[in-house]
């Protein structure tokens, strides 16, 4: 049983949260370094260009890279600070074993003799799919191809999943519906060339804020910005139409648009005609729409609708965004088709200025989808229910098509099956699920139930406290590989320092492995190249094809957007252009979307919606950066946003506590008062663990399609408290205690 | 001064309030420049924020005639021939705060620990060595830009202002402000103080539209 095997203030006394201020040799150490290293950000999916200054091999600091065409030198908080975590005191040095006493260190090699062994038994005795594998979109492409790879060659579970399960996937599997490639469909160069920009359900300016730039300059250029968010963003307190949208209404505002867009004329019934299908349905749909129906779907006044028709309808150019805000919803797939449509029906795509984009978060969250660590994919985007593509990549593989598994199940279903007993052990890779999923006590209480549980990662985080073995991970510096930005470009990240201890890449510890349960000559990787040599192969013929791509060819060209089938072909910044799109039949396809309420809407006993997010100076579930000082002073722990005339129903001040309570679980923090929310929702961002984590509070209902969990909406009722002074909130905040 | 490119135009430095998210890049990236490592000198002001997003972030403006070099008593701020006024020299700053009171954008600010007055040199380090500070390079949203003035006005709308007037005074800085297009100097006087425009000029205040939901 993995329960924890120490109290959680003694092991954060021991692997933190802990951090770090300073860098290698303190703020006084001068001289020039060694070198400097062109790479990318480790953080979101904007993968900025910088270089690493590194001494005597440290990492001591960093340099912009102004030469790098996507952000020109800019960077955010988190990409400034990144640097810190090369030699944090936190590092694990050396592998761990769980013990009565708690981790004591043991050496490598018997630490992954024993998970060999473990995996081995688990195995024989319940069954292949009896053993998980969880990775994550931080994954270079290298490691996300080889864990598929491992998955389905040696430990042959159909049960291998990520963590852009939680990220990418509503978006991917709408965008997929309609135009039949799920990438991003523009370059970001094409953002200031629009005469309107939407942008729906997007904290740009903190979820990824090189993309502000782009924002400003298409609003030098004259633009005008539709920006639909339930909170005043900064984005939204600019735009030229903000439109408050109540969480999970958003599909009142695209049908409503889309309804008067077709009554004023302002579709192009030529490019329907000649270029999609399912229009007449669409429009059967969106007839029921009229924006006073929107607009009570939404919450928000129907003349927005109207505005948000006028602005977008007759436009010359125009530009879709969306992120998490609209897709992280058990409609999550339904919402992004009926923004997508907004673009389909004006045949703005395929040109200059004309497209749209899904605002990827996780660092390699394009890529990290595409290279077969997804429970129904194979590599290049390949289904792995069709016969041919099983076909291909057995061929690659050089195993029989039928020992390749199955689909499994994706990441929520494989901790519902954990807690049902059906899963036994778990091997996963650079995910937090304690923090990150919803639901968090389910989370939990499932990790408990493992028989067996190896976690390789570089902290200890939240999750890692439950395994048994715990093996040291390099940072992304300390290996090197390619990932695949929000444009579909496919970039380099250069090593600029060798792991610390014994800490070692994920693919070293995969192949490895690969070995001791005797699938070796599979895995016969001497370094990542070779990993993206074979990659490329497994890649060919795919949606996601990057058999021309090169690191030389990314080197020389700042990147290489795919599809690229050839060396001499110069790859593909701009997709459908002469409007041909992905399907077979080289159509969109248009879908229509009826709304339908979230799994849970506030009722009489739970009357508020919690809506969850991020904040800018945090990363993800924590892991990283609550362990950088700077980033944590400037958002030291999470706060619940309310509206002043909520605020004054509950009796709450500005710095009272509240808990936040849903059926299924609560947190305590300090209220914000601000009139930038709906005044029938609040937002806790979700970056911290225990009494602090608003995935405490959070359903695991998930989308039917994308299995995304619904993030955006669920009932809590918020009640005023007196300070809390147990164990957990004396912790310090980064930790998950409370100030 | 150095900060010039190879066709000679000249870099300066631009704010645009109107851009700013807060993001507070500029206020971790100050603190990595070499002139003074760990210790960050920009200023990032959170306008009200129970009604607005908004945030506005202040540099030295670096003043034509510095008023805090002028009230200085013991000449321990030097202005460089290229128009960058210097932090305090330690060996003369005596820490009596003078520069910290007549400072009309709020700028130095006298730091105990040290006993010395503290403030943005626009990066000297970089900047006279033709490299851009650090806090412009990293701003996501180049609301602090050094930039040549040309690009500036072919890519940004409004106007670059550098003159301030207090009343009957008149300041000039090296750091300019994009406004809308209006006249040629910002008068500081009539803006009211408290007044509603948290969204901008000519806006509605954005929080009006929740308060109706």
């Amino acid at each position: 049983m993995a329960k924890l095997p120490q109290s959680i203030p003694e092991l954060v006394a021991r692997f933190g949260p802990h951090l770090n201020r300073t860098p290698s040799g303190g703020w006084t150490a001068i001289g020039e370094p060694d070198r400097l290293v062109k790479t990318h950000c480790c953080f979101c999916g904007q993968q900025c260009g910088i270089q690493l200054k590194v001494k005597d091999n440290r990492v001591v600091g960093f340099e912009p890279w102004e030469e790098f065409p996507f952000n020109r030198g800019k960077l955010c908080p988190k990409g400034v600070k990144r640097y810190l975590q090369d030699e944090h005191p936190d590092r694990l040095l050396s592998a761990l074993e769980r013990t009565e006493a708690g981790f004591v260190p043991v050496a490598y090699g018997k630490a992954m003799d024993r998970v060999a062994r473990e995996l081995t038994r688990v195995q024989e005795q319940y069954g292949r799919d009896a053993v998980a594998v969880l990775g994550g979109a931080s994954f270079t492409n290298e490691r996300a191809y080889l864990l598929g790879k491992f998955a389905r060659v040696a430990l042959r579970t159909a049960n291998i999943d990520y963590n852009g399960r939680l990220c990418m996937v509503s978006a991917a599997a709408a965008s997929k519906k309609i135009f039949g490639i799920d990438r991003s469909a523009n370059p970001w160069s094409d953002i200031p060339k629009a005469d309107v920009l939407l942008l729906a359900g997007s904290n740009l300016a903190e979820c990824s804020p090189i993309t502000t730039d782009y924002f400003w300059q298409a609003r030098e250029n004259g633009a005008r910005i539709i920006v639909l968010d339930p909170r005043m963003t900064p984005i939204g307190r600019t735009a030229d139409l903000f439109i408050p949208v109540r969480p999970g209404g958003d599909i009142g505002v695209f049908n409503g648009m889309l309804h008067v867009m077709i009554e004023r004329g302002w579709i192009d019934r030529d490019f329907i005609a000649a270029c999609t299908t399912g229009w007449d349905e669409l429009e059967r749909t969106v007839h029921n729409y009229p924006p006073e129906r929107g607009a009570q779907i939404a919450g928000v006044p129907a003349s927005m609708i109207v505005r948000a028709a006028e602005m977008w309808g007759p436009a010359r150019t125009s530009f879709l965004l969306h992120a998490r805000g609209i897709e992280h919803h058990s409609k999550g797939v339904e919402n992004c088709m009926a923004a997508i449509n907004l673009v389909a029906a004006t045949g703005r795509i395929g040109r200059e200025g004309c497209g749209y984009a899904m605002i990827t978060g996780q660092g390699n969250g394009q890529g990290g989808r595409e290279q077969g660590q997804k429970c129904d994919q194979l590599p290049g985007a390949r289904d792995i229910e069709n016969p041919a593509h099983r076909q291909y990549i057995a061929g690659v593989w050089g195993v029989p098509e039928a020992s390749i598994p199955h689909k499994g199940l994706s990441a929520v279903p494989i901790f519902e099956a954990i807690r049902d007993g059906k899963i036994k052990a778990l091997l996963s890779f650079c995910f937090n699920p304690a923090v990150s999923l919803p639901d968090g006590h389910f989370v939990r209480a499932a990790l408990e139930q493992l028989k067996f549980y190896a976690n390789v990662d570089f902290f200890m985080s939240e999750t890692s406290r439950y395994a048994d073995i715990v093996l040291p991970a390099a940072l992304m510096e300390e290996d090197e590989g390619t990932t695949t930005n929000v444009e579909g470009r496919v970039i380099h990240h250069r090593k600029a320092v060798d792991p610390p201890g014994d800490a070692r890449e994920d693919w070293k510890i995969v192949c490895d492995l690969a070995g001791r349960l005797g699938a070796g000559d599979r895995f016969p990787f001497q370094s990542s190249r070779e990993i993206f040599d074979e990659l490329r192969l497994a890649s060919r013929g795919g949606v996601a094809d990057y058999y021309g791509i090169t690191w030389e060819r990314i080197d020389r060209e700042f990147g290489v957007f795919w599809p690229c089938p050839s060396e001499d072909h110069p790859g593909t910044p701009r997709l459908y252009e002469g409007h041909r799109f992905g399907h077979a039949d080289g159509k969109a396809h248009f879908q229509p979307v009826d709304w339908r309420p979230a799994a849970e809407e506030p009722d009489v006993d739970f009357p508020i919606v919690l809506t969850t997010g991020r904040v800018v100076s945090q990363y993800l579930s924590g892991t990283q950066t609550r362990r950088i000082g700077g980033l944590v002073d400037q958002h030291p722990q999470p706060r619940c946003e309310m509206h002043p005339r909520l605020a004054t129903e509950l009796g709450v001040a500005d710095g009272d506590f509240v808990r936040v309570e849903s059926r299924r679980g609560s947190v305590t923090v300090r209220a914000s008062v601000v009139r930038t929310i709906r005044p029938d929702t609040v937002f806790v961002p979700y970056h911290w663990p225990h009494d602090r984590s608003a995935n405490n509070c959070t359903a695991h209902a998930i989308d039917p399609v994308s299995h995304i969990p619904e993030y955006k909406i669920c009932a809590v009722r918020v009640t005023r408290v007196p300070a809390p002074t147990d164990a957990l909130a004396s912790l310090e905040p980064e930790a998950g205690g409370v100030r | 001064m150095s900060a010039e490119r190879s066709d000679g135009s000249q870099l300066a430095f631009f704010i645009d309030y109107s851009r700013c998210i807060g993001c507070q890049a500029c206020v971790q990236a100050c603190e990595e420049c070499d002139t003074h490592r760990g210790v960050s000198m920009i200023h990032l002001e959170t306008i009200r924020r129970p009604d607005s997003v908004q945030t506005a972030p202040q540099v030295c403006m670096h003043c034509e005639n510095p008023i805090c070099a002028q009230v200085c008593p013991a000449d321990a701020i030097k202005k460089t021939p290229d128009g960058v006024v210097q932090s305090s020299l330690k060996p003369r700053c005596i820490g009596c705060s003078n520069c910290v009171l007549a400072c009309p954008f709020g700028v130095p600010k006298y730091d105990a620990h040290i006993d010395q007055m503290m403030k943005c040199d626009m990066c000297y380090d970089r900047t006279s060595t033709g490299r851009r500070p650090m806090c412009a390079t990293v701003c996501p949203s180049q609301a602090l830009a050094f930039t040549t003035r040309e690009e500036i006005e072919r890519t940004r709308q409004g106007t670059a202002v550098n003159v301030w007037r207090f009343g009957a005074e008149v300041v000039r800085t090296k750091v300019y402000v994009m406004m809308p297009a209006q006249g040629p100097a910002i008068h500081i006087d009539t803006i009211r103080k408290g007044g509603p425009a948290v969204a901008g000029p000519g806006r509605e205040d954005v929080a009006s539209l929740l308060d109706g939901l």
